[in-house]
C-alpha cells in the first residue's frame, strides 16, 4: 500500500497550487527546517503604482499571509486545515521595481488550536526587508468552518 | 455617472494590480462602496472554495486607498505605512464590499478603519486598520 504523501512532497502544491496563488505566479523556494521561502515574481500586471512601477502593497500581503500559512504546515510537519485569524504588516520601504519579492516566514509557537508566525518580506537581501509581518492561524478549520459557512443564508 | 466617480474610475484603471483582482467602486454621494466581483482566480482555498485571506486583505487596502483618494486630493497615491488585517469569516464564492471610514488625516498621515461583507453589511468577513502616508500637497 502506498504512504501517504510527505508534507515536503505537497509543500510545492500548497505553495503555488491554489488558483490565487498559481496566478501571481508564486515559488516555493525553500524549506529549511521550519523557516519558508516563498517567491513571487516581479510582472507589469501586479504594479500598484504605475508612476513608481513598484508592486502593490496586496501582492506583498498576499506573499506573507502565504508564507505564513506554509510555515505553519512546516512546523506541524503535516497538512491540516488552517485559517488566518489575524495579520499585521508593517511596510518600511517600497519594492524594487524589476525585482522578484520573497517572502521567509517562521511559525515560532504552536499550541493545541493556534500558531504564531513572522515573516520578512525582502528584494535583493533578506537583512533589508521591504516589510514585516506576524501572523496568528486557527488550526483544523475544516469543521467550523464549513459549519459556519453551511449556516450562512 | 459624476465626475468624481469618472476620476476614481480613472484611478482604478491606472493601477495595474487592480484591474488583476477586479476591483471596483461605487459612489453614492459622497459615500464609497468598494466592490470585488467574485473571479476563479481569486480563490485561495479551492476545496471551499474560499478567497485568498490575502486578496480580501488587498482589496480592504485598496478601498481605503480610494476613500483617500476620494477625500484627499492629492498628486500621489497614498502609500501604507502599517495595516492589520482581522479575518472574521470565511470569503465564499460571491462579490464582496467594503467601506472604509478615514479616522484622522493629517498632514503626512492618515488612519483609515475599513470593513467587508458578502451577505449582510452586518456579518462582516474581515476589517482592517492602516496607517498611510500621504503624498506632500
Amino acid at each position: 500500500m502506498a504512504s501517504p504523501p510527505s508534507l515536503k512532497d505537497l509543500m510545492p502544491q500548497l505553495a503555488a497550487g491554489a488558483p490565487h496563488t498559481h496566478a501571481l505566479g508564486f515559488v516555493l523556494e525553500g524549506v529549511e527546517g521550519d523557516v519558508v521561502t516563498l517567491r513571487a515574481p516581479y510582472r507589469d500586471d501586479l504594479v500598484g503604482d504605475p508612476e513608481t512601477g513598484v508592486l502593490a502593497g496586496g501582492v506583498a500581503t498576499t506573499l506573507l499571509d502565504h508564507v505564513c500559512g506554509l510555515a505553519v504546515w512546516a512546523a506541524l510537519d503535516r497538512f491540516v486545515p488552517i485559517a488566518t485569524l489575524d495579520l499585521r504588516i508593517d511596510y518600511m520601504r517600497p519594492a524594487e521595481p524589476g525585482l522578484a519579492l520573497f517572502g521567509r516566514a517562521r511559525c515560532y509557537r504552536l499550541t493545541r488550536s493556534v500558531a504564531f508566525v513572522r515573516a520578512w518580506a525582502y528584494d535583493r537581501d533578506a537583512d533589508d526587508p521591504v516589510a514585516a509581518a506576524q501572523a496568528a492561524f486557527m488550526l483544523n478549520t475544516d469543521r467550523e468552518r464549513s459549519e459556519a459557512a453551511g449556516a450562512e443564508p | 455617472m459624476s465626475d468624481r466617480q469618472a476620476r476614481l474610475d480613472a484611478v482604478l484603471a491606472g493601477i495595474p494590480y487592480a484591474r488583476f483582482l477586479g476591483v471596483q467602486v461605487k459612489l453614492a454621494g459622497d459615500e464609497l462602496t468598494g466592490v470585488l466581483p467574485f473571479a476563479q482566480h481569486l480563490v485561495g482555498n479551492p476545496m471551499l472554495p474560499a478567497l485568498h485571506g490575502g486578496v480580501i486583505g488587498a482589496f480592504l487596502e485598496m478601498t481605503a486607498m480610494a476613500q483617500l483618494a476620494l477625500i484627499e486630493q492629492r498628486a500621489r497615491l497614498p502609500r501604507p505605512i502599517g495595516v492589520t488585517v482581522e479575518y472574521l469569516r470565511p470569503g465564499r464564492a460571491r462579490t464582496t464590499y467594503a467601506r472604509a471610514q478615514v479616522k484622522r488625516v493629517g498632514r503626512r498621515i492618515a488612519n483609515v478603519h475599513v470593513e467587508a461583507w458578502q451577505d449582510a453589511r452586518s456579518a462582516p468577513i474581515a476589517t482592517l486598520r492602516a496607517h498611510f502616508l500621504l503624498a506632500s500637497q
